[in-house]
């Protein structure tokens, strides 16, 4: 078995670092202490780059890439922090907040909350576009958890636990665009599908979308650190 | 140098914006050093004054009323704050939106009453179709979100504002706070 590793040299805002071949400009970012902010991006799940957030700007291109997906090329040079960068992410935010009934005041978790948090820090303080209020369901069928659509992102984190994880595949993704549901089985209630009740995609929810009924008021932290461990576990098998 | 006029004013909200602003405790007399409260639900005066120099709003933007109140606040307001999450967001406020007022309405005084079932049309003033925030309806200067807004955010915003300083309203508080 070759141990070559193809090395690859690049700037990211302005330091150079080096990376292995096929690796993501988000992981070596990481790796040389570079935060990039992120959202539907977890360790231990594929990503999917549906969020935005890590969106990146590469010298040349006309183009922003998402930094969870894109992988490193031989003399690129990123930048992770510009003026466009931050403008862009909050509007995203400001949009996540608009699209659906984010009441953080009264939401399970508030204090725990990864929308709540990016918004603070990318210094949103208020939402310039008109909330859309739409009329939304909450599914309490499950006896453990309750899904509550109103907090729903749509970063399928909870998708790709259940998928990729713990194997069930229980959650998937109805309709297109504004319209995109999260939903059990083929749009079955929670609690009668084939869900096995292992609450792994509460623990992944960035929001109070996902919740555990014996939390009431703000008290729901999520530990979704678990998964790269698990990972780990797994492959030394 | 005579002291900047300062009014707060209440909307849609519960009121716990201005309990807290109550809760800067002895901080408050600092305050009334710099400042005179000319219009406020705890002070005694019912027209809004023609000239303020800093106007804490709180509450979402409900009905006809709040919406005509706003707009005068506006006119006659120098610096005007959005104060806490109703008036930033809309909040618990606008939890009615996705259902409507006439079906609220309904639930409240007709479905859920043994007796004398109305819906009130005297007096109270008619809701709008939808709760919005306030920089819906008008531009606001300073947006201080919070449910409420601490104490100590409230001391920090203020005192910046009556100096001139520059203000990081996101390391102060966040929607929720």
């Amino acid at each position: 078995m070759s141990t070559d590793v193809e090395v690859k040299t690049l700037l990211i805002d302005e330091k150079e670092v080096s990376a292995r071949a096929g690796q993501t400009i988000l992981e070596v970012a990481r790796e040389n202490g570079i935060r990039i902010p992120t959202l539907c991006h977890l360790d231990g799940l594929s990503d999917v780059g549906a969020c935005r957030m890590c969106l990146v700007e590469i010298k040349g291109s006309p183009k922003l890439l998402p930094a969870c997906v894109a992988t490193v090329q031989e003399g690129m040079e990123v930048s992770t922090a510009t003026e466009r960068l931050r403008t862009h992410r909050r509007m995203i935010l400001e949009l996540l907040f608009a699209e659906r009934n984010h009441i953080c005041s009264v939401c399970v978790a508030n204090g725990h909350c990864e929308l709540q948090s990016l918004a603070q820090e990318q210094g949103v303080t208020h939402v310039r576009l008109p909330y859309r209020n739409p009329e939304l369901g909450v599914d309490a069928s499950n006896e453990r958890f309750t899904l509550d659509h109103n907090r729903c992102i749509l970063c399928t984190r909870c998708v790709r636990v259940c998928a990729e994880i713990e194997g069930a595949h229980v959650w998937d993704v109805m309709g297109r665009g504004i319209n995109s549901m999260v939903i059990s089985d083929l749009h079955e209630e929670w609690g009668a599908s084939s869900c096995t009740r292992c609450g792994k995609c509460v623990q992944v929810c960035p929001t109070g979308a996902l919740f555990d009924k014996t939390k009431v008021g703000s008290d729901h932290p999520k530990y979704p650190d678990f998964l790269p461990y698990l990972n780990l576990m797994r492959e030394a098998r | 140098m005579s002291k900047l006029k300062l009014a707060t004013a209440w909307l849609d909200g519960c009121s716990g914006c201005h309990m807290s602003f109550l809760d800067m405790d002895e901080r408050l007399l600092e305050l009334a050093e710099l400042v005179d409260l000319v219009y406020s639900p705890i002070v005694d005066v019912k027209q809004y004054p023609d000239e303020v120099d800093i106007a804490l709003v709180e509450g979402a933007v409900s009905s006809v009323d709040d919406e005509k109140k706003i707009r005068k606040i506006r006119a006659h307001t120098r610096t005007l704050v959005a104060m806490g999450d109703c008036a930033v967001t809309g909040n618990v406020p606008s939890m009615r939106n996705p259902i409507g007022p006439q079906a609220i309405l309904e639930r409240a005084y007709l479905e859920n009453v043994t007796a004398q079932a109305q819906i009130p049309c005297m007096i109270v003033p008619k809701l709008l179709p939808i709760v919005r925030p306030i920089h819906e309806f008008v531009k606001v200067d300073v947006f201080l979100p919070g449910c409420p807004p601490s104490a100590d955010t409230f001391h920090a915003a203020l005192t910046a504002l009556i100096q001139g300083a520059p203000l990081d309203i996101s390391a102060l508080t966040r929607f929720g706070a």
